[in-house]
């Protein structure tokens, strides 16, 4: 306990010397966010400073092993890493689907050779990945996909084509499910590979969400030729994999809604909706919902916190990071419906500087994604009543 | 320190369990219930909980308790909500002992705390007066008598206060009912003259009581912590009362919830059983996650009150808030996915639903919870 109190307190120091005011203010826009690559661009000065300290320190991912270019440290230290973060309200330092995602199937499934050629590109920010999961005709239902990866000597030829892929025309590499038994029950044929994005017959096509932005694509492979020694895990047990990576990414999600220092939501929505005499948001019925949003808030918070102890603890059920996806992104969209509904008129402007280029309605139509994206809320609620309730036929 | 319980609380809520789920379950509410039993409880039961060290839990080591804190508290009323177990654990060992031990004097505490850890006496707290929960609103008059006070007035709610042996009596010793100072918490003897005790049958089945003050005498020695401070006593008290109360909402909607899926695989219609129906897995695996969810907040808030008392409030609103609307939601869909049979009383699921809005008027419900919640938050 001593030893975590003052690692409490160097950690805490260390931030406080480390991280840019600037880096401690609530993100606005897309900007904000760092995502890493080769064509990586910092948006500012202070945006560099703190991913090179914080890259320095192993902090992109404290609780990767150091040979990788991890922190190191253990589960507590990570916990505290993450409450003084977020205590000062500081951003992350990288926003990255390697070490949201394939990191941790990586250390799971990688071999030593994959482990040290991937990881530490990932806690360097050094390649940027993307996911190829869903498919036109395979979305909720995965496992149904049809991109076919046919044998050719030492390598794979790859035909077919993925959706939704989300930031594909940025990315660097993508991990890729592709059938490689056709003739295997559905779950059975499904190999997990990796390959580099700019290998001849990939190309990328944007798709314009409602948001007014292009965050993902259509990806089209045409006899895209990826040597075997690429797939991640064992051949036709791909599934494993995809499940396991899901797992942490529905556990990332859920977290989304996430916002450390930022201000309170009801006194975001006094500022356009004024207070009355004692100080009381002016309007009681939008009053008496954010206040249960934030007692919501507040507890799925704490069931974070207990996720990751009872996973530590090896008490944790795998299918509970689907539990907390459904109720993380139900709850962050209705945290944008109190924030539209707080702006009223203000939250409604699309073009301007004024209004960060429309930050907010973006953001609040990009919060309807939440619950699609990485398994709709319905499937979580399928797999919670199947695998944790255990109910028959789910 | 991990959002889990310690292996000394787990071991503690397997012989609580163990205890309460072999001499204490629904069956014996329904007994007490359908034979009108006077006392409500069983005395017999409670002398067991005294001798396993329950009944003394919070009480300080010193004084002949465990000296163990707000987890611990939680933990055996969370098997309490399990069988809605009747028993004075919540009034006597978590309320009054609260009390005691943070406001009462060295001559107090060693009148009351050892009687209590050895389960010879029960005590009350007598604080609402109104049909809402409103601790600032106490109107009770304590007026200045001699060297001691005359109280006047009367309370609505007191849970067991019908057999308590000693009343803690929220008084409005000066100021006007809804200010926060002026409030002064007396040590009653509940058959001094002036004190009239009506048992009130509840809903719930579970103990409860008006109880009416006419210019009751007290000394001076009878004044629990300071003359006009009480309300800073109160809230450390009520805040520990609110995590207990939340912890029996949450075993109580465990177990509805246990009772429920168990039914969902069972019953069978249309050929099948009723589980297999999405419109009912759906709102099965809802109701578990915020079950889940319920629970990580109301261990965080005991795990606060134990850690830092008096920054628990807004952790312990939101583990109180959540636990009412939580179980409500758990005896709402239990009652709904039995069908025909959830609406008998011959069936338990309708005891869990009585005693669940109980518990959430109890020290405050959902709505008293949100709002100190925004007020703290400045909106
Ligand atoms: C912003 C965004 C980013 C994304 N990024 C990526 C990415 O990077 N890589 C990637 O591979 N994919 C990505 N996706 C795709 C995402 O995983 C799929 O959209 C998702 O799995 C749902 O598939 P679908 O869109 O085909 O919907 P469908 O499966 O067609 O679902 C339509 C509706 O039917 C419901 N439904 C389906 N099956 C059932 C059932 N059994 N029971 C009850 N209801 C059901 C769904 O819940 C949904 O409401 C992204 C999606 C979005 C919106
Ligand atoms: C107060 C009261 C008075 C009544 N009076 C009469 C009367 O006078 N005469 C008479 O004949 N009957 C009467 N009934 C019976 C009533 O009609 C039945 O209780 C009702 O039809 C439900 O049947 P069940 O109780 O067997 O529940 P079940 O059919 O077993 O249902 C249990 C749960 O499963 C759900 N469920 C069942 N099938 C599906 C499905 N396919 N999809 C999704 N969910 C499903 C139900 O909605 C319910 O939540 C009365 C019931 C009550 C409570």
């Amino acid at each position: 306990m001593a030893d975590l109190d003052t690692f409490r307190r160097e950690t805490r120091a260390w931030l406080e010397a480390n991280c840019p005011p600037e880096m401690r203010q609530p993100m606005t826009s897309e900007e904000d966010t760092f995502w890493g690559g080769r064509n990586a661009k910092f948006s500012s000065e202070p945006q560099r400073i703190w991913f090179e300290r914080m890259r320095d320190k192993g902090w992109t991912v404290p609780h990767w092993p150091r040979e990788y270019g991890g922190g190191g440290l253990d589960g507590e230290e990570a916990k505290i890493v993450r409450q003084e973060m977020a205590a000062i309200g500081a951003r992350a330092p990288i926003t990255s689907f390697g070490i949201s995602m394939l990191g941790p199937a990586l250390l799971k499934y990688g071999t030593d050779e994959q482990k040290r050629e991937h990881l530490p590109k990932i806690t360097a920010g050094l390649i940027r990945w993307c996911q190829g999961y869903s498919e036109p005709n395979a979305g909720s239902d995965l496992a149904s996909l049809q991109t076919r990866a046919e044998s050719n000597g030492d390598d794979y030829i790859i035909n077919g084509q993925k959706i939704w892929t989300s930031y594909a025309n940025y990315a660097d590499w993508i991990f890729c499910l592709v059938r490689t038994d056709p003739t295997a029950k559905k779950h059975d044929g499904i190999s997990f590979i990796l390959f580099d994005m700019t290998s001849k017959g990939v190309t990328t096509k944007p798709i314009l969400l409602i948001s007014g932005r292009s965050p993902f694509c259509e990806t089209f492979f045409d006899n895209v030729r990826v040597p075997k020694a690429n797939v991640l895990g064992t051949v036709n047990r791909g599934w494993d994999v995809a499940k396991y990576l899901l797992q942490h990414e529905r556990a990332m999600i859920s977290g989304m809604g996430e916002r450390g220092g930022s201000r309170p939501l009801g006194q975001v929505a006094a500022d356009s909706v004024g207070s009355d005499g004692q100080g009381r948001l002016d309007d009681a019925l939008l009053r008496a919902e954010i206040a249960t949003f934030d007692v919501d808030e507040a507890a799925l918070a704490a069931a974070a916190e207990r996720m990751v102890d009872l996973a530590k603890a090896g008490q944790g059920h795998p299918a509970f990071s689907s539990a907390m996806k459904y109720y993380g992104t139900e709850l962050n969209k209705r945290r944008h419906e109190l924030l539209m509904s707080s702006g009223g008129i203000d939250a409604l402007e699309w073009e301007s500087e004024r209004s960060h280029e429309g930050a907010r309605p973006r953001a609040w139509l990009r919060t309807k994604a939440n619950s699609i994206e990485g398994g709709t809320s319905e499937v979580m609620l399928g797999i919670v009543a199947k695998r944790i309730l255990d109910l028959p036929g789910a | 320190m991990p959002l889990l319980l310690t292996e000394e609380q787990s071991m503690l809520r397997d012989s609580a369990r163990g205890l309460i789920s072999d001499h204490a379950p629904v069956a014996h509410l329904r007994k007490l219930r359908d034979t009108r039993d006077a006392t409500g409880f069983s005395r017999e039961l409670w002398a067991t909980f005294a001798e396993m060290g329950f009944a003394g839990l919070l009480v300080p080591e010193e004084h002949g308790g465990s000296g163990l804190g707000a987890v611990e508290a939680g933990v055996v009323m969370e098997e309490i909500g399990r069988t809605l177990m009747p028993s004075p654990f919540f009034a006597t060992a978590v309320l009054s002992v609260s009390a005691l031990t943070r406001a009462g004097s060295a001559a107090q505490k060693s009148e009351v705390l050892p009687k209590i850890a050895s389960g010879a006496l029960l005590a009350a707290l007598a604080l609402d007066e109104g049909a809402k929960h409103r601790p600032l609103h106490t109107a009770l008059q304590a007026v200045r008598s001699g060297n001691g006070f005359k109280l006047s007035g009367a309370k609505a709610m007191v849970v067991d206060g019908h057999v308590a042996d000693l009343l803690i009596v929220a008084a409005r010793s000066a100021g006007a009912p809804g200010e926060r100072d002026g409030l002064t918490l007396f040590l009653v003897d509940p058959k001094a003259k002036g004190v009239a005790i009506e048992r009130t049958i509840m809903v719930d089945a579970h103990n409860a009581a008006r109880v009416t003050l006419d210019n009751v005498e007290v000394t001076a020695d009878h004044v629990l912590g300071d003359v006009d401070g009480g309300a800073g006593v109160l809230s450390g008290v009520l805040d520990l009362g609110r995590g207990a109360v939340a912890s029996e909402m949450v075993g109580l909607s465990e177990e509805v919830f246990g009772r429920t899926v168990a039914y969902l695989k069972e019953r069978k219609q249309f050929g099948k059983a009723i589980g297999e129906f999405q419109a009912l897995q759906h709102r099965a695996a809802h109701l578990y996650i915020e079950i889940e969810i319920t629970r990580a907040a109301v261990l965080k808030a005991l795990q606060t009150l134990d850690a830092d008392p008096a920054g628990a409030t807004a952790a312990v609103a939101v583990a109180k808030a959540r636990a009412g609307a939580t179980a409500t939601r758990a005896v709402q869909e239990g009652v709904q996915m039995h069908g025909g049979m959830g609406m008998t009383d011959q069936f338990d699921i309708g005891f869990f639903m009585k005693r669940a809005r109980l518990c959430e008027e109890l020290l405050g419900d959902a709505n008293f919870h949100a709002a100190q919640l925004a007020q703290m938050r400045g909106y």
